[in-house]
């Protein structure tokens, strides 16, 4: 949120569940985002140019006009410094339903988890191929939400080979928590692929965070048109 | 206490994906620490390649002016001309066992990616040193020596192209590279257990000061005085007397003194004047705005210029056992052309704060003193030529 101006980024939100997304995952930009890669390093710089801050973060999403479940996405120093419970509670006053951190392992969690408890907001778990079982296990208990699988090592963006991830969804096929792919989607047939492989869904990051950042509205519908096609290819095959 | 923390600070708040190498660094690091044969290894490179042990060194005429005893510890001496190398030996001996074949750091002014480099080039590791775009450009001849040295140096353009923004850039390689990589931080900062084996490895400057004042004056000093950024010369000399009837002070850079707007501070006091947040992957002391954003800092010394420090030192501050105190640019350069005329040793800029803070409070700190002399000036004496005009 923020980028490519703070007014055009509930424009982007609207374009974005026009087009099929399901759940809409809205950034709070953080000065260090060392899970990030290039696009959305810049696109929060820009952001924070701009003048995001949580305060205007929260207001803007209040005042968002759409129906898909929302979840923000941000840096834990962010939610410490405003206060945890605080922070959970702007979450679910201003409509926000999950939480993701990508800095904040099971073992550094609990005080969030207790907040989202007590205001009804879901929490996100990482696992990634490299995840040991005993970790998978911490995950998947945090995640009140989605659980979300890291397609490869390393930061978001680029570009990721899905079927190295096979073995990886086969392991957690006995975990009944829902399973999102994320880290370097950006084409319909990853899309289909992941899905095909028992993944519940896709989260598709920098390949859109770079056209809002061009404002390309146009192709952001196209782009996203096309991978909710691949997912329901992939459904389809993974029926058949 | 739960593990990895000191008491309030401390933790591993990194992405999922580092946590398997955070585990398998701390599991091997336990096991090494009791091995005798990686002690003796790391002992032998300290001696035959860094030159320990480093002198105590008693500053004559400095100690007549102030009326106390004013003892240096040498650390300006270890090859590369400062204490870093202490660590880096440590840790890459510790990635080598572990079979990493290639070491990663990131660099402010290039001190702690010189002595990486020297320690890969010793061991045999391929390095790759990520360092601010705007440092590079401040830093020439650093980038050079590691250059040398065999090491890829790789600027970084983002934020605001200094040592914060390197870290995060080696932390995001590391996270794609964990399995072949291992990332040699800088100072007793990051994530657990780095701010332990860090400390552990620095150590040895408070081991050997020990001894060497014990022999030299029979007791222990009154107070033991060190420079703080990240807080590793300090940590590694404190940690030895943590136990002990002695006052040890912390001194960070005051810069131009204490302001900050938005985006930025006036100087990089986290100890002093920081407040509880989390950066690159631990709870402490950092310097931050109202909603959490990391702010630039400012200090004449690019190895203090840091907007965190280690979790363990911002506790025993916390507790009252480190007295945390600033120093700022003006009376470090003071101290720094007195070292150099009284005591012909041409200090490091870090290092010359711990010296003006001793200058300015001979009265109020003991009568044997010892100050972590963490590195030598060479590399800044380009800064302070520029300072007086003079350009080469
Ligand atoms: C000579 C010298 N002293 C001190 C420092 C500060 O680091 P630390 O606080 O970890 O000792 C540096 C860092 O580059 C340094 O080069």
């Amino acid at each position: 949120m923020g980028d490519p101006s703070i007014e055009e980024s509930k424009k982007v939100v609207e374009i974005i569940e026009k087009s099929g997304a399901d759940i809409i995952e809205l950034g709070l930009p953080f000065s260090d985002p060392i899970a990030d890669g290039k696009v959305i390093q810049r696109a929060s710089e820009r952001a924070l140019n701009a003048g995001m801050n949580p305060d205007l973060f929260f207001d803007l999403v209040s005042e968002l006009n759409v129906k898909v479940p929302l979840a923000v996405m941000t840096y834990y120093n962010l939610v410490f410094k405003r206060g945890i419970e605080r922070f959970v509670r702007d979450c679910s006053t201003a409509g926000i339903s999950g939480i993701i951190i990508p800095d904040l392992p099971p073992e550094e969690a609990g005080d969030i988890l207790r907040a989202c408890r007590k205001f009804s907001v879901e929490y996100t778990g990482f696992v990634t191929p490299i995840t040991t079982p005993e970790r998978i296990e911490k995950a998947v208990e945090v995640s009140t939400g989605f659980l979300y699988i890291v397609s490869r090592l390393g930061v978001t963006g680029g570009t990721t080979s899905i079927s190295p991830l096979k073995k990886l969804l086969e392991r957690l096929k006995q975990y009944e928590v829902p399973k999102a792919v994320g880290f370097g989607i950006s084409s319909p047939s990853q899309c289909e692929e992941a899905i095909s492989m028992g993944a519940d869904g896709v989260i598709v990051g920098s390949a859109i965070v770079k056209l809002v950042g061009e404002r390309k509205y146009k192709e952001i519908e196209e782009v996203l048109r096309k991978m909710k096609e691949g997912c329901l290819r992939g459904l389809k095959r993974r029926i058949e | 206490m739960k593990r990895g923390w000191y008491g309030k600070y401390g933790g591993m708040f990194v992405p999922e994906t580092l946590m398997p190498a955070l585990e398998q660094l701390e599991r091997e690091y336990r096991k090494l620490n009791r091995d005798s044969n990686f002690k003796k290894e790391l002992e032998m490179y300290l001696q035959e390649f860094a030159g320990r042990p480093t002198p105590l060194y008693l500053c004559r005429r400095l100690s007549k002016e102030l009326g106390i005893k004013l003892y240096l510890k040498r650390e300006d001496l270890v090859h590369g001309g400062a204490h870093k190398l202490n660590n880096t030996l440590g840790q890459a001996l510790l990635a080598k066992h572990m079979g990493k074949t290639r070491l990663i750091a990131e660099t402010g002014a290039g001190q702690h990616g010189c002595a990486t480099a020297m320690a890969g080039a010793v061991l045999g590791l391929d390095v790759d040193i990520y360092m601010g775009a705007k440092d590079v450009e401040r830093q020439k001849i650093n980038v050079y020596r590691m250059h040398l040295l065999g090491a890829n140096v790789i600027p970084v353009h983002s934020g605001s192209m200094t040592l914060k923004d390197a870290t995060n850039e080696a932390l995001r390689d590391w996270s794609a590279s964990v399995e072949n990589t291992h990332y040699l931080i800088g100072s007793v900062v990051g994530p657990h257990p780095f701010p332990m084996i860090v400390r552990d490895f620095q150590s040895v400057i408070g081991k050997e000061t020990k001894e060497q004042i014990l022999k030299r004056e029979g007791r222990l000093p009154d107070s033991i005085v060190a420079c703080a950024g990240g807080g590793s010369n300090a940590m590694g000399i404190f940690y030895p007397f943590i136990k002990e009837e002695v006052e040890l002070y912390a001194i960070e850079a005051g810069g131009k003194g204490i302001k900050k707007d938005e985006k930025q501070a006036s100087h990089s006091a986290s100890l002093c004047v920081g407040e509880n947040g989390v950066l690159h992957g631990a709870m402490t002391k950092i310097l931050q705005n109202e909603y959490g954003q990391i702010l630039e800092t400012h200090s004449i010394a690019p190895g203090l210029d840091y907007s965190g420090v280690g979790p363990e030192l911002a506790q025993l501050c916390e507790d009252g056992r480190v007295r945390a105190e600033m120093v700022c640019d003006d009376d470090a350069i003071s101290a720094f052309y007195t070292l150099s005329k009284k005591e012909g040793i041409i200090p490091a800029l870090e290092s010359a704060h711990a010296i003006a803070y001793v200058l300015k409070n001979a009265d109020e700190i003991g009568e044997l003193v010892v100050v972590n002399l963490s590195g030598r000036g060479d590399k800044d004496v380009e800064s302070v030529a520029r300072l007086e005009g003079v350009s080469f």
